[in-house]
């Protein structure tokens, strides 16, 4: 049984539509787990369906999936492409999805191999994948080096270190079960470590994911009734941040219209077009349009008029808003406060017509995304899909080793979860050299007839 | 005089390889350099331990004799980690060095088709590349069709004990002078290895009151499916512990330049194990640790000498007179021998076929201490297969290549020829990547089928195995088809087992997962009425189902990777795109499938695709 691939097929950022292609038995399969809407399982060969691609229960984008099996495929075997929305960020989290849910990445040239090798494409250019292969893989390498700083890949070492001390005692409690003298790990002990990193995991996934935003930027949507002043706080922050302001021509829905260039960070400022033609969100596009906005955001600011009570529709939308980062924005402080204040535990109060509060906003918008921490201590952290999908992997080995512990398994069962993080995390780095625990079973214990 | 397979070598890797080859009908020949030291245990008094218990399962799940001969002539044995998974349990004995020898001399003497004869090969008969025969030490010539050899450390062997070193082999034996030359000149890579060996102590002159006593286990245990244990529990003769003292260390401090390996001798080329350092190399590389533990351990119940694991060195003796009277309970001591390190000549292992036929010349098998290895267990294992594979080229079959997912034996032969060797080879359990499968329990589940197809499990012992698998799917059915339904009782009973309380009723089979259900509890509602080894077999299998079936998935894309062959006469200069550290490495180990060429370290996986497609192209396979 092959492993079954995935990549993105069409150049990234450059077109309105992306395709991620996926090949191999377990592509159906596979991409079922990630769609909602129809079950791609039953759907005839050579058939096109609508539907969402998910991430648990938060939708990621709507997509178009084509099923074709095998054999009448490029590569002879099952193929599913996926049609998404073109960004960056949308297409690359679909394929870290992929990944984190049983694909591998494709290597440079492999659809092009299997092809070749299931028979699908003439003798006569095999030379030349070959020669392929050979150009992409000494690019994708170089690539690869100059993505990890040495400050990312030794963060990775440093975690795979201490996993792999882990390993080693308890490898050698197994191999020398008569050394009395040796430290015998028991699951109790095992806890606080696995704990442990697991904690640091989650840390580098966020921050991963953080600096996904960073370079991918920010969704940020602004939403409110109508003359609350969203339009006169986009101009406001676009002027003042003197950003760039172009008419980026997304996909069919998203609209990014406004980018915004915050101490480096990329805003990406969506659907301005409801924001500036209509001024009256809430209303013309309704409670169900915001809330599809909201879906689509990294970041919501809610706008409300200090001049004004709450409606029964901003109660009903903020409410939606407790699990999405966001900002209750309350404009016009410069007028009678008839708003209920006290209903928020936290707010940013500005006045846009006077200029004031607009820096409360902004540090708070970076607070937020917790960015002063990431810029002080490293900015390259990993943001490629399969280095994120390794790490959630590798998390996902260490949640279940926890759970063997919890479960009370023998400390070898545990282990097998123990070792595939560890693994995985030398996936990202390159590092998958089995004598490495060897080497560390003789180097850290004294052992000997 | 002329026979069918010569083996060259009465070691645990000789003694197997040559009732292997009788055994399926050949005429064999074993040639030892003395009688008295067929399978000889030179080394530590004992048989198994991690990993090697389990390869000891699998030799007897072939049809081959370690497990048999330990069996009669253990004096302890236990269970290793039966406090850990099923996946890491492995057998232990304590093997007396008199009754193992004797009665494996014995097996080999009642064998037909085998033949013992006393004497030392120094040379090979080559003819065109393929193996003719043997020429001994007086110039006698004797032929065969296949050769294997199993010199063990006897190739231009050296004692080394402090500034000293003795051309001679273990026991003051004589070496083979020439072999190796020999075969350097036929084109052989040759490396030089060493180990060593702790002092014997006179039982009679040990303080045991000061020592830790180590009992065996309470339960009775064989290595072989076939034999039903028959000694008793409480005639187990006891190891005892021991540490050594700040006074020890301080000793070997002082003394370090008298020993060979620090500067006694300054020609030593050999490269020790890792996992068997010296004593003085405990006591240098682990400084800060203030005492290590030592085992004192029975040889024999025929003679007193008291086997000192852990304190092997190449010391002069006056120090390792010092040395031993440091230790607690040895203060007066007597060293009946004393302890010293081994140089020899091995060849490098990647000149082997998995088979382990010899890539340089057809016919011409090692096993054993020869490709690098280290332990009985580990000789064994290759004498068995080198045995079968000789057996079965003369017969025109395949040879038998086990592979990393189906046991110990096959990650022990492929490490070797794919990866080669740093220093001499143990089997650790951290070596298998699918460890979960390759277990103490189910050894004969996975190759006792092949061993009867091979011809060395006869139908006898072949019925009782299929016995036991009707038995395994019998309880698995049993469990499968009675549920438990949850009533006041079931659920207090559950609880009183730290469980949880059933809502609606499950098959027992599924609460049998539950990591505190066992069969006792089971036991309560249904009658089972079977062998405890059939009960632990389905206990585990079910128990650990989920982890079992993701390691088979994994093994599987092991098992398609190995199916893709490279034809022998590939020539990998014909493809440009690889890179050329690839090349040489593919080149050397000459991998036979897709599998083994992704093993092999400096073959990336780019390299691998343009071999593929290479393949495709020109084999018209992939």
């Amino acid at each position: 049984m092959e492993d079954t691939i995935a990549a993105i097929s069409t150049a990234l950022g450059v077109g309105a539509i992306s395709i991620i292609r996926v090949s191999g038995n377990d592509a159906i399969e596979i991409v079922n787990k990630i769609f909602k809407n129809n079950n791609l399982k039953e759907k005839a060969s050579h058939t096109i369906t609508y539907g969402y691609i998910v991430d648990g229960e938060k939708i990621i984008d709507e997509v178009l999936v084509s099923i074709m099996k095998a054999p009448k495929t490029f590569t002879k075997e099952d193929i599913v492409e996926i049609n998404c929305h073109g960004g960056i960020a949308t297409t690359n989290k679909i394929l870290e999805l992929l990944l984190v849910n049983g694909c591998r990445l494709a290597e440079p040239g492999e659809f092009t191999k299997r092809a070749f090798l299931n028979g699908r494409i003439d003798l006569i250019e095999a030379e030349g994948i070959m020669e392929v292969i050979n150009a992409k893989s000494e690019k994708s390498r170089e690539l690869a080096i100059n993505q990890l700083s040495g400050s990312t890949s030794n963060l990775i070492k440093k975690l795979r270190q201490d996993i792999l001390e882990i390993l080693a005692n308890i490898e050698v409690n197994i191999d020398y079960p008569e050394y009395e003298d040796i430290e015998q790990v028991t699951n109790s002990m095992l806890t606080p470590k696995i704990e442990n990193i697991i904690q640091k995991l989650e840390e580098i996934i966020s921050k991963s994911e953080s600096n996904k935003l960073i370079k991918e930027g920010i969704n940020v949507s602004i939403i409110g009734r109508p003359n609350v002043g969203k339009s006169s706080l986009l101009n406001c922050l676009l002027e003042e941040e003197k950003a760039i302001v172009t008419d980026i021509e997304g996909t069919t829905r998203d609209i990014v219209e406004g980018k915004i260039n915050l101490n480096g960070i990329i805003l990406n400022i969506i659907d301005t077009a409801g924001i500036r033609k209509t001024e009256d969100t809430v209303e013309k596009i309704g409670v169900q349009k915001s809330l599809e906005l909201i879906e689509k955001s990294d970041l919501v600011l809610y706008m409300l008029n200090n001049n004004d009570s709450l409606t029964e529709e901003d109660v009903n939308i903020i409410e939606n808003l407790s699990s999405k980062s966001h900002i209750i924005v309350i404009n016009k402080s410069d007028l009678e406060t008839k708003l209920e204040k006290s209903k928020f535990q936290h707010y940013i109060e500005i006045s846009v017509k006077d200029n004031k509060g607009i820096e409360d906003l902004k540090n708070k918008i970076l607070e937020l995304f917790n960015f002063e921490k990431i810029e002080t201590s490293d900015l390259s952290y990993l943001s490629d899909a399969r280095s994120i999908a390794l790490l959630k992997k590798s998390l996902s080995a260490l949640l279940s080793a926890r759970e063997g512990v919890f479960n009370n398994y023998s400390i070898d069962m545990i282990e097998i979860d123990i070792k595939e993080a560890w693994n995985l995390l030398g996936e990202i780095i390159g590092e998958t050299y089995q004598e490495e625990l060897i080497n560390q079973l003789f180097s850290q214990f004294c052992l000997g007839k | 005089m002329k026979y069918e397979i010569i083996v060259v070598g009465g070691g645990h890797a000789g003694c197997e390889a040559a009732l292997a080859s009788a055994r399926k009908g050949h005429k064999t020949l074993l040639i030892t350099g003395n009688i008295k030291n067929i399978a000889d245990m030179p080394c530590n008094p004992s048989i198994g331990g991690s990993a090697k218990g389990i390869v000891v399962r699998e030799i007897d799940a072939l049809g081959g004799e370690m497990g048999i001969n330990a069996d009669k002539g253990q004096i302890q044995i236990k269970m290793l980690n039966s406090g850990k998974g099923p996946a890491v349990q492995a057998l232990r004995a304590q093997a007396d060095k008199v009754v193992y020898p004797k009665e494996m001399l014995k097996t080999l003497e009642n064998t037909e088709n085998l033949e013992i004869l006393e004497s030392m090969v120094e040379d090979l008969i080559v003819e065109n590349n393929k193996i003719k025969g043997v020429v001994l030490h007086n110039g006698d010539e004797i032929f065969g069709e296949a050769v294997i050899l199993t010199t063990g450390t006897y190739l231009k062997a050296d004692i080394l004990v402090g500034d000293t070193r003795r051309r001679e082999g273990p026991h003051g034996e004589k070496p083979s002078m020439h072999l190796s030359e020999n075969l350097e000149k036929l084109g052989f890579k040759i490396v030089r290895l060493k180990t060593g060996t702790p002092q014997r102590i006179d039982k009679k002159t040990i303080d045991f009151s000061k020592a830790k006593e180590e009992k065996g286990d309470d339960k009775y245990l064989s290595f072989s499916y076939d034999i039903k244990p028959n000694y008793n529990i409480e005639d187990q003769i006891s190891c005892h512990l021991i540490y050594t003292t700040e006074e020890t260390h301080n000793i070997i401090r002082k003394n370090l330049n008298k020993s060979s390996m620090y500067g006694g001798l300054d020609d030593i080329k050999g490269v020790g194990p890792r996992y068997c350092p010296s004593i003085e190399d405990k006591v240098v590389r682990f400084s800060d640790k203030e005492k290590h533990q030592l085992f004192l351990e029975p040889e024999s119940v025929y003679y007193d000498d008291i086997y000192l694991q852990g304190f092997s060195t190449s010391m002069p003796y006056d120090i390792q007179e010092e040395m031993v009277h440091s230790l607690p309970g040895l203060e007066h001591a007597k060293i009946l021998k004393y302890a010293y390190a081994i140089e020899y000549d091995a060849i490098y292992p990647t000149q082997l076929k998995q088979s382990l036929e010899t890539k340089l010349i057809e016919g011409l098998f090692t096993a054993g201490q020869i490709n690098g290895t280290s332990g009985y267990e580990e000789a064994a294992c290759q004498g068995l297969i080198a045995g079968i594979n000789a057996s079965l080229k003369l017969e025109g079959k395949e040879p038998l290549i086990l592979k990393r997912n189906e046991a110990y034996i096959g990650v022990l032969i492929d490490d070797l020829v794919t990866k080669g060797i740093r220093d001499p080879y143990r089997l650790l359990t951290s070596r298998a990547e699918y460890r979960l499968l390759l277990r103490n329990d189910n050894a004969d589940l996975r190759l006792r089928e092949i061993g009867y197809s091979i011809g060395l499990i006869n139908e006898d012992r072949y019925q009782k195995f299929v016995d036991k698998k009707n038995k395994i799917n019998e309880l698995k059915e049993l469990l499968q088809n009675n549920k438990i339904t949850p009533t006041k009782d079931v659920n207090d009973l559950l609880i009183s087992y730290g469980s949880a309380i059933l809502k609606d009723g499950i098959t027992f089979y599924n609460l049998l997962k539950r990591p505190e259900i066992d069969i006792n509890f089971i036991r309560n509602f249904i009658n089972i009425d079977f062998d405890n080894d059939i009960i632990e077999e389905v206990e585990i299998s079910i128990k650990y189902e989920g982890y079992i079936k993701k390691a088979e998935k994994e093994a599987e894309k092991l098992v398609n990777l190995e199916n893709k062959k490279i034809p022998s006469d590939i020539n990998y200069d014909e493809i440009h795109n690889i890179a050329s550290e690839a090349k040489q490495k593919l080149k050397e180990v000459k991998p036979t499938s897709i599998a083994q060429a992704l093993r092999i370290s400096g073959v990336n996986p780019a390299d691998i695709s343009i071999l593929m497609v290479y393949l495709k192209k020109e084999y018209n396979r992939g």
